[in-house]
């Protein structure tokens, strides 16, 4: 095609239309990725409010007031939706996703940049919506995440007829955004490699992101009917779920978690690869077992279909049908302790570099087996019936989605922070902010476990109201403690953005020496990622690293064999 | 704009355009699969929904189904006029299945206020909830495929973009078939 | 660009408005086997016929028959796992009676049955060793 040259000389649109209307995938990245950020402030300052006001009930909470019992609903329902929906997944797949894959296959952009902007600016409705919802009349949803009817589709039991709406517009709309999104990464992956790059050459977090996508496009489906569904028991009176009308709201349990358990898997699978390449890159060894990791991963992927009734346990389910999911639930272990398996041979004899990603990819290598772990004992339908709905199913949950976004997150934005601003980031301020979040991070989440298996439920705005409960509260007060001390240690990563920003030092192509793509090219690649005429060839595989042909300990994919060789 | 060089590759055989609506069809598949489901279910589970399916008028529902099987051929004939180079002929049978997509609608819109005017609501009862929301996602779908047609044989008359062409028909057949099944299970089982 | 053979169009045309004729006219016939094949045997034929011939994937690469496939057999899936219990919801209390059944028969006489124990004393597993019930008479909790 002729046109491809002229396409480097056409540099997009420039100026302030640059960050509204381009195409161009690593602008696209960082829309989705500011977004993130900024929800993820929200979603932290919603969990900020509501912790305060179960270690200190009734007091008013700086900077928000006293808190309802319903906006405290209203707290816990918007703070994991927020968390899910518009953190987790923009920032770790359409973010990096976008950023990553067409760098790092040697592409010059996804193969639909207009789909990929349309993408963006449905998220970017959906965003607008999901925080609308808030500050309507009547507030905003408060029927928790799982949205179970008929609380979510009975406004005279949820008291939030506009919210409640919204709230499933909204997450409607981010699911049409990610399907559109999704489509782009896996075609791209698919069909526009560089030439020479075989499957078994491209770097395990593109596969990640495409195989998060692929799990996203397939599971979703039943739940965007039941969307529909919902929103028309809401709005027109429909009964999909009302007993009395002929409907079942069992039915959305299972719309929701089939759904819902490959969407966990959907959002750690990338933060796997994340940890994948940083670990590679600072042990300075080849990735143990390419292949292996690639089918283990391939594996959880089918599997994460055949356990979502866990969800269900006290549903009222068939105990048959709960028999056949405790067997599958438990099964799932084996290939994620596959996965870290992996790794540690990776990490074992490796020359370790300790920058602040490698910090972050080894904790949460060691916070994520605590969450796995813990997930074992609430997979066995039996002990599930004590700890469903406790505290410690919410600290569970909070051992594997804070490791997968929050640490994930940072390990893949220290890492590529180089790549995609030119300078690099101060590392002493780096590790301040990285101790100063997961150390405390632990003192909030371990007491969680104690409190739950004491008996303490989810969902309560003041555990005051049960005497039995009552006197654990010095553990709560200890909770929400850490999290201040977190969120105090979060400045660290501010400032660190803003001096970087205006003085840091410039990073060159390379400055963390890795074998991948990405790094070949400018610091931040232009417009079209590399020149036209010099797109990038593929000789070898993305782990060379100390390799014994090489006088250095790495060895760029695009580099081409020594003569004679 | 013009398009990235990375559209232009295909490291799988299958060229970008088409993979991608496979893709597509993959996705729809599982959402209409989810609705139906759901809506089987009910129906088996609740024998006394027959008496609400009795009125779904089979004739409409058959004469409709005609309508998109002739639409679906009108889309292949397109695509095989585009294979040969034929703009002008591809753009002449879209506009045909275009035609197909509005009578369609057209019918359906005729159908559904007999219904409604007979006092059969999406809420008078579980059958006419699923009834509704099934064939009306597929409506939408059917409208927005005649849209997109629209645009790709505007392009095809100027033998421009002839690819799409088979796209476009690609995706049309699958809302073809999504019917074949709506068929049965709304108007054929009484 | 042409890598697949053409079929004869109008051939599958007519033969998908045959087919169509049949399932319209299954139903006078008055038996429900007849019906129910007439309707959706034909609705499984048809879909083929448009799918493999018009949508060409008869002669599409292998990778876009397996996702097609792998979507269909998630719905299968879907199917397996849900409908069992929705479709056993009878009225507004949905008790599911047959899971009640089984379990009364896996537990014995000697106890009540409660949830903790219908989790416990699974009717395929064969051990008999269910702890005593601690608290005693307490009706299943309504969901």
């Amino acid at each position: 095609m002729a046109t491809t040259h002229d396409a480097h000389a056409d540099h997009g649109p420039q100026g302030i239309l640059k960050y509204l209307w381009s195409t161009d995938h690593k602008v696209i990245a960082q829309q989705y990725l500011w977004t993130g950020v900024a929800m993820a402030i929200i979603g932290g300052f919603m969990a900020y409010v509501f912790r305060m006001q179960l270690a200190f009930p009734g007091v008013a909470v700086p900077g928000f007031g006293v808190v309802s019992p319903g906006e405290y609903n209203a707290l816990v329902t918007n703070h994991g939706t927020i968390m899910i929906f518009w953190v987790a997944m923009p920032v770790l797949i359409a973010a990096f996703g976008n950023f990553l894959i067409p760098l790092m296959i040697g592409a010059d952009d996804m193969v639909f940049p207009r789909i990929n902007r349309l993408s963006y600016q449905i998220f970017l409705l959906s965003a607008i919506l999901i925080l609308a919802s808030q500050v309507v009349e009547g507030g905003g949803f408060g029927g928790a995440w799982t949205a179970y009817p008929p609380l979510s589709s009975m406004a005279e039991y949820n008291l939030t007829p506009l919210g409640s709406t919204l709230w499933v517009v909204a997450v409607g709309l981010e699911f049409v955004a990610f399907l559109l999104g999704g489509i782009n990464f896996i075609t791209t992956l698919m069909n526009a490699r560089a030439p020479g790059m075989k499957a078994y050459d491209i770097p395990i977090v593109c596969w990640m992101i495409v195989m998060a996508s692929i799990l996203f496009m397939l599971s979703v489906g039943p739940l965007i009917a039941g969307a529909v569904m919902l929103v028309f028991d809401q709005t027109i009176g429909t009964g999909f779920f009302n007993p009395a009308m002929g409907g079942d709201p069992i039915l959305w349990q299972h719309l929701f978690w089939f759904f819902g358990h490959p969407e966990v898997y959907v959002v750690l699978l990338p933060s796997i690869g994340v940890v994948v390449e940083i670990v590679a890159t600072f042990a300075r060894k080849k990735l143990f077992g390419y292949r292996l990791l690639l089918w283990t991963a391939i594996v959880i992927g089918v599997l994460s279909f055949f356990v979502w009734a866990h969800h269900q346990f006290i549903a009222g389910i068939d105990p048959r049908m709960a028999n056949i999911f405790t067997v599958t639930t438990l099964l799932i272990s084996i290939p994620i302790a596959e996965l870290f398996f992996v790794v540690f041979a990776t990490l074992y004899g490796g020359s370790i570099r300790f920058t602040t990603p490698m910090l972050w990819a080894l904790a949460f290598i060691a916070t994520f087996i605590i969450g796995g772990m813990t997930g074992i004992y609430l997979g066995s339908s039996g002990a599930d019936i004590y700890l469903h709905d406790t505290y410690f199913v919410l600290a569970h949950f909070h051992y594997t989605f804070f490791p997968i976004t929050i640490i994930g997150g940072f390990a893949a934005f220290t890492y590529w922070f180089p790549k995609m601003f030119g300078k690099m980031m101060d590392e002493r301020l780096g590790k301040i902010h990285f101790w100063g979040t997961v150390i405390p991070f632990n003192f909030i989440f371990i007491p969680l476990f104690i409190l739950g298996l004491g008996g303490q439920h989810r969902r309560i705005y003041n555990f005051q109201n049960f005497p039995e409960l009552a006197a654990m509260q010095p553990v709560r007060v200890l909770a929400t403690t850490a999290m201040l001390v977190m969120m105090g240690f979060q400045i660290f990563f501010f400032w660190n953005l803003i001096k970087t920003f205006r003085k840091g030092p410039p990073a060159g192509k390379n400055p963390w020496q890795s074998n991948t793509l990405e790094w070949t090219t400018d610091s931040p690649p232009p417009h079209g990622n590399w020149p036209a005429d010099r797109m990038p060839k593929v000789y070898r595989g993305p782990y060379e690293y100390g390799h014994p042909d090489r006088d250095e300990d790495f060895w760029p994919q695009d580099l081409p064999p020594a003569r004679g060789a | 704009m013009s398009k990235p060089l990375a559209t232009t590759r295909s490291a799988t055989g299958i060229p970008t355009g088409r993979l991608a609506v496979w893709w597509v069809l993959a996705s729809e598949v599982v959402i209409f699969g989810g609705l139906l489901a759901s809506y089987l279910m009910h129906r088996v589970g609740h024998p006394e929904w027959a008496e609400a399916a009795a009125a779904t008028n089979t004739w409409i529902g058959a004469f409709n189904t005609f309508v998109l099987l002739t639409s679906s051929f009108t889309a292949v004939l397109a695509h095989q006029a585009a294979e040969r180079g034929d703009g002008k002929k591809a753009a002449r049978f879209l506009t045909y299945t275009i035609g197909g997509a509005a009578t369609f609608i057209g019918v359906k819109s005729f159908e559904w206020a007999t219904e409604i005017g007979h006092g059969f609501t999406i809420t008078s009862n579980g059958f006419w909830s699923f009834y509704y929301t099934a064939a009306g996602l597929h409506a939408l779908h059917v409208i927005a495929g005649a849209i997109i047609m629209g645009f790709v044989a505007r392009d095809a008359a100027r033998n421009r973009e002839l690819h799409r062409v088979e796209l476009i028909g690609i995706y049309w057949h699958f809302v073809d078939v999504v019917w074949i099944f709506l068929f049965p299970l709304l108007y054929i089982a009484k | 660009m042409t890598e697949h053979r053409h079929p004869n169009y109008r051939k599958i045309y007519f033969t998908l408005l045959v087919l169509l004729a049949v399932s319209v006219a299954g139903p006078f016939v008055g038996i429900k086997w007849v019906t129910l094949i007439t309707a959706f045997g034909v609705a499984v034929v048809k879909a083929n016929m448009v799918i493999q011939n018009f949508m060409h994937l008869k002669w599409e690469k292998r990778i876009a028959k397996y996702v097609l496939a792998v979507s269909l057999l998630l719905m299968a899936l879907f199917w397996g796992g849900v409908a069992p219990d929705v479709m056993k919801h009878a009225g507004l209390r949905w008790t599911n009676d047959a899971a009640m059944a089984a379990t009364a028969r896996g537990i014995g006489p000697a106890h009540t049955e409660t949830s903790a124990e219908s989790h416990d004393a699974a009717p395929v597993a064969e051990h008999e060793s269910v702890p005593a019930e601690p608290a005693g008479e307490e009706p299943p909790p309504v969901p």
